[in-house]
């Protein structure tokens, strides 16, 4: 005998399975209809291959697989799409979702179809996609697409499979044992081949199975299959609780079986698997357990997927008047159902009709007495009794420090429970609660580090006034040492130096403006491209971390963000290269000052700019540093030492690129077109000074008047656009406009007076 | 008739909070019974005027709060706190003190504190250490064992024994009180543990430690297996308190010498060592969550319990140290998670800074 280990914790509920296998699996006649939900599987919605009025045969495709992780359906019988609309489906919710309304024609006729002879001559991904084509998902709890768990990316030691079904009242995977041990085991064996022919393949089977246990038993023989029997207990089904007692080992927290080396499927997928391959058949129809006082029989059934309640119940001599409520699935896990014209779907095992003395509605709760019978009962080793009083009090952080997430909603705890308190409700809440709390987090995270980057952009463009500030009074200086020589020099008069210093200033402002342009723009795309590069990474990281039991919504979610990352960053490359060289008009009325200005920093910026950026990102990791440590929020400390993080990988970067940037200004191609064109400035803004000052002052004055009527013009044209756009600018170009009317004034009066 | 909507787990065990108190008042009779056969109709008597006063305190105060007061009356919660004052309280003591002691269990160590399953004390623990602070005369004066009363003195009868109880009558308990053997080894000075064994009747009639003492101990632990077998609670805690005990004892024994504190066998069967161990460490409310805790909670209790038998002014210690640990209890539990499925090892209940998600 294999050794076996013992499930922790665990309870022995009333099986109630002896009345549904009295007899064998039966069929029922074709409903009038069948309603086949779209998704019936965790992961994307397949693809709609249908519309209504459509003919179809029996087994033909209706929706294809959309995504890695997805499931296609078929049509179970032949007949006509009547509807493809939304319609209740099995769901705690009690949701309605698109269905497909298939009526049968009653003649069965089925699509052209056939397995294959010998599965070994194909390859491994072959059968897996034929998995995937029939529409296969995990048959025994949660309808995972099988194609994807048969396929992990870790070397499988260990195939094991499900066979415990330890819900009390179910009982279809025991009749299908009993039914076709042949075909299980020929499952088992393609699973086997797909896996790469594990070291061990076990069967799990509770203690409360004997018949199925003897009718597997000679079917094994002279294979390396082995059949495992180990005490009822619920939840030795629980896929991680099973692989604790059949090898000891558990599933790492967070962690996927895959990791360990194992992998699990239950029994009726693997039957469903052998029905796919070896004749070419979907997964149409399943074994449904139909039990309970409040119908007359009690039996298995191969249901078509589609085959409304009512039809199996009224099959049953279902008798509503006694029962008070109609459970999918088991008393443990299952959830109730309010309609009886929701389908069956590919994971429905059981539908269960209690009578009120069956399963008598909930006695009213009590105090808990912290009596840790929930704790003895847990088969995850939670403290139930502490993650109910922190659920009741909110507390996230102290459900999470007692591993909430850890906890498989068995029911075992409420189960046991003297004080009757719905325990695994109040899991339910608190865990969807802290899952929309971590993806407002996530949110608010990113408008944080929004933040932060508007507030460096700002600081930067600070810095950025405060220089042009510093270059007007150089400007001023000069001007005034300019006018200083105009005065020894004869015919030299104030206006003239005025408005050749208006000019200057003039000149300098625009230049300035279109000067931090090209400069503001490159840093911007730098900051841009970085920001770009760390979402591709991000979104790669989240891909790569998805599990694999992710949903596909998931799945897709995170690729899309990958895709739209790189497009991000393409763009912003893209631009940055445009960018390259500097454009030369945008220099040519420079004047002499900020042209050179300009120069000095074009040649400096790529180095300049690095060295900014380090001392930016230092100064922002400062703060950050600051603000962690008088942080005593757990989720702010989180963000902050995440942010930390992110700006030190940033810091190192530059500091790298840093070092790789020659420190002379060793620019290429950009530096003598940039020479050139500055050069040319500075001989325009010459020639121009030179011109005025050889015109006379009325000229001069008019000219003057002119050229400020002018710009008033240009600016006021600007500052309209702006205030269209809602610029961040109307502001300045705002005192720009007032000021140039000042300045206009001033000089039509000066000219009045000059020409009275 | 429409169909409910309701959350799994659909089915549930038929044990509700009341069927346990039930069981742990169930448990209680053989110590009880013990108790009457050996100190007389007292031990009856005050369990009754308890149960009496803890419903009526019960009642109002559920009335007051607006609650179904049947309902909670029905968690059978009070009965087990009187119950158990009362059988830890002296036999034949006055009425007025079982009162006082088991209303202020009920109203404010219960019910101020929130109710049942909210109380960080256990409410028959503080109602005894109230009534021992404020009367210690009346808290000491235990009977003595009946076979040891004097020739020709017939132990009192359920009349004379109510007389000596209730008001009106003031009977005169004196005659019948006598040391506890927990007394007798606090006041021993001088004599070899052997010799005070031959000397005093208390011992010297026993089986192992004490007349009288040793059946009501055992009858308690016969009541604790009973509960054990039943899964009310688990062993750790009166287990680990037992061990704890019997350990600091053997370590004190001292070979018997005149300084001696006494041997494991009287610890354990003296005193209200087994009722404390079955009845009160394994108070789930009061006491800590998880196994590992309750195990570190228990022997904590019992090594106080023989810190303070030992060297502290009271004879008997069960009380301080339940209470004293009752302070403790939120700090064990915060280290003493078990490990969950699926992690290397267990977790702390104060740990921040999470580096896993769901
Ligand atoms: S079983 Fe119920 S009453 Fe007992 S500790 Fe758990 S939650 Fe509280
Ligand atoms: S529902 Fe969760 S807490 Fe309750 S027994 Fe199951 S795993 Fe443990």
């Amino acid at each position: 005998m294999r050794k076996i280990w013992s499930l922790t914790g665990g309870i022995h509920p009333a099986e109630n399975k002896h009345q549904s296998v009295q007899s064998s699996i039966g069929s029922l006649p074709l409903p009038d209809r069948l309603t086949i939900p779209l998704n019936q599987h965790i992961g994307a919605p397949p693809k709609l291959l249908v519309a209504e009025g459509d003919r179809v045969l029996k087994g033909q495709v209706l929706a294809e697989p959309k995504g890695f992780v997805s499931a296609g359906i078929h049509a179970p019988t032949s007949g006509i799409i009547t509807h493809i609309s939304d319609h209740p489906i099995p769901h705690p919710s009690g949701m309605a979702a698109r269905c497909i309304t298939l009526e049968p024609d009653h003649k069965e006729q089925w699509i052209e179809h056939r397995g294959i002879d010998n599965y070994r001559e194909k390859t491994p991904s072959e059968l897996l996609d034929i998995i995937r084509q029939s529409g296969i998902v995990g048959l025994g709890g949660a309808g995972f697409p099988s194609a994807v768990k048969l396929g992990p990316k870790q070397p499988i030691s260990t195939l094991i499979i499900n066979a415990t079904e330890c819900e009390p009242y179910i009982t279809a995977d025991d009749m299908l044992m009993r039914e076709h041990p042949q075909d299980i085991v020929d499952g088992i064996k393609i699973l086997s081949f797909i896996l790469g022919d594990p070291d061990e393949i076990l069967i799990g089977i509770e203690d409360n199975k004997p018949e199925a246990f003897e009718a597997l038993k000679p079917y094994l023989q002279d294979t390396n299959i082995t059949l495992v029997e180990f005490p009822t207990r619920y939840p030795s089904g629980g896929e991680k609780q099973l692989i604790q007692i059949l090898t000891g080992k558990e599933v790492p927290h967070g962690g996927i079986p895959a990791d360990i080396g194992i992998v699990c499927q239950n029994i009726g997928t693997t039957y469903a698997i052998q029905r796919a391959i070896q004749h070419g058949e979907p997964l149409i129809s399943r074994i449904t357990t139909v039990t309970g006082k409040a119908c007359a029989t009690n039996r298995n059934y191969q249901v078509l997927i589609g085959t409304p309640i009512s039809h199996l119940l009224q099959n049953n001599g279902f008798d509503q008047s006694q029962c008070p409520r109609l459970i999918m699935g088991g008393p443990m896990m299952g959830f109730t159902l309010e309609e009886l014209s929701i389908p069956v779907i590919k994971t429905t095992n059981c539908i269960l009709a209690p009578t009120a003395e069956e399963l008598p509605t909930p006695p009213p709760t009590q105090p808990c007495i912290r009596c840790g019978m929930c704790a003895e009962a847990c088969p995850a080793s939670l403290l139930p009794q502490q993650l109910f009083w922190h659920a009741q009090s909110q507390n996230y952080e102290k459900l999470e420090a007692h591993n909430l997430f850890d906890c498989i909603e068995c029911g075992a705890c409420s189960y046991v429970c003297p004080s009757n308190i719905p325990l695994v409700q109040y899991y339910r809440a608190a865990k969807g609660e802290m899952r929309k709390l971590a993806q407002e987090k996530i949110n608010s995270d990113r408008a944080r580090e929004r933040f932060e980057f508007n507030q460096a952009r700002k600081a930067k463009e600070e810095a950025e006034k405060a220089a042009k500030r510093e270059a007007r009074k150089r400007a001023a200086e000069l001007a005034r040492a300019k006018k200083a020589d105009q005065e020894a020099s004869p015919g030299g008069a104030d206006t003239e130096t005025n408005s050749a210093d208006d000019i200057i200033k003039a000149a300098m402002a625009r230049a300035a403006a279109k000067k931090a342009s090209p400069e503001e723009q490159r840093a911007k795309l730098e900051r841009g491209i970085v920001r770009a590069e760390s979402h591709v990474n991000a979104a790669q990281q989240r891909l790569d971390g998805l599990e694999q039991d992710a949903t596909d919504k998931q799945w897709e979610q995170a690729r899309a963000a990958l895709e739209d990352a790189r497009l991000r960053l393409q763009n912003a490359e893209q631009k940055l290269a445009a960018l390259g060289a500097p454009t030369d008009d945008k220099l040519k009325d420079a004047t002499v000052d900020t042209a050179k200005s300009v120069m000095d920093k074009i040649q400096a910026s790529p180095r300049e700019a690095l060295e900014k950026k380090v001392s930016t990102l230092k100064e922002r990791i400062a703060v950050t540093e600051e603000k962690l440590v008088s942080a005593d929020d757990k989720t702010l400390k989180t963000a902050l030492q995440n942010g930390l993080k992110k700006q030190q990988a940033k810091l190192k970067d530059a500091e790298q690129q840093l070092a790789e940037t020659p420190a002379t200004a060793d620019q290429p191609n950009s530096t003598p077109k940039t020479e050139d064109a500055a050069s040319a400035a500075i001989a325009r803004a010459q020639a121009k000074a030179a011109a005025q000052e050889s015109m006379s002052e009325e000229e001069k004055l008019k000219a003057s008047v002119e050229s400020l009527q002018n710009r008033l013009k240009k600016a006021q044209a600007k500052l309209t656009a702006a205030e269209a756009e809602g610029s961040e600018h109307i502001d300045a170009f705002r005192t720009g406009v007032e000021k140039l009317q000042a300045k206009l004034t001033a000089a039509e009066t000066q000219l009045a007076e000059k020409t009275q | 008739m429409a169909l409910l909507k309701l959350t799994s787990p659909h089915a549930h065990t038929t044990q509700n909070t009341g069927n346990v108190m039930q069981l742990v008042l169930l448990a209680t009779i053989p110590g009880a019974l013990a108790l009457t056969a050996f100190f007389g109709w007292g031990t009856l008597i005050n369990v009754v005027i308890a149960s009496i006063v803890a419903v009526g305190c019960e009642a109002t105060i559920m009335h007051l709060r607006k609650r179904p007061v049947m309902f909670y009356l029905r968690d059978c919660s009070a009965l087990v706190t009187a119950v158990l004052l009362g059988l830890a309280l002296p036999p034949l003591a006055p009425w007025w003190l079982v009162l006082v002691g088991t209303s202020f269990a009920i109203v404010i160590a219960k019910h101020l504190y929130g109710g049942l399953g909210y109380n960080p004390f256990n409410p028959a623990m503080v109602g005894y250490v109230v009534l021992l602070i404020s009367f210690p005369v009346q808290m000491t004066s235990w009977p003595a064992p009946m076979p040891l009363y004097p020739e020709g003195t017939d132990a009192p009868g359920l009349w004379q024994s109510l007389q000596m109880v209730l008001p009106f009558f003031n009977e005169s308990v004196d005659a019948f009180t006598a040391a506890t053997p927990l007394d007798t080894f606090k006041h021993n000075t001088g004599l070899l543990v052997e010799q005070l064994y031959q000397s005093d009747p208390l011992y010297s009639q026993a089986d192992w430690a004490g007349v009288g003492w040793e059946w009501a101990n055992l009858g308690f632990l016969a009541g604790g297996c009973f509960l054990l077998y039943r899964k009310v609670f688990t062993w750790h805690a009166p287990v680990s308190m037992l061990v704890a005990l019997a350990l600091c004892s053997a370590l004190f024994y001292d070979g018997g010498s005149s300084v001696s504190h006494g041997s494991p066998v009287l610890h354990l069967l003296s005193g209200a060592t087994m009722l404390g161990a079955f009845f009160i460490v394994t108070d789930p409310v009061t006491s800590a969550t998880s196994n590992r805790g309750r195990m570190i909670y228990g022997a904590l209790v019992g090594v106080l319990i023989f810190i303070i038998r030992s060297w502290g002014s009271y004879p008997d210690a069960m009380a301080f140290a339940v209470l004293l640990m009752n302070f403790a209890a939120p700090l064990i539990d915060n280290y003493t998670l078990p490990r969950t499925y699926g992690h290397k090892k267990p977790r702390k209940a104060t740990e921040k800074a999470t580096d896993t998600k769901d």
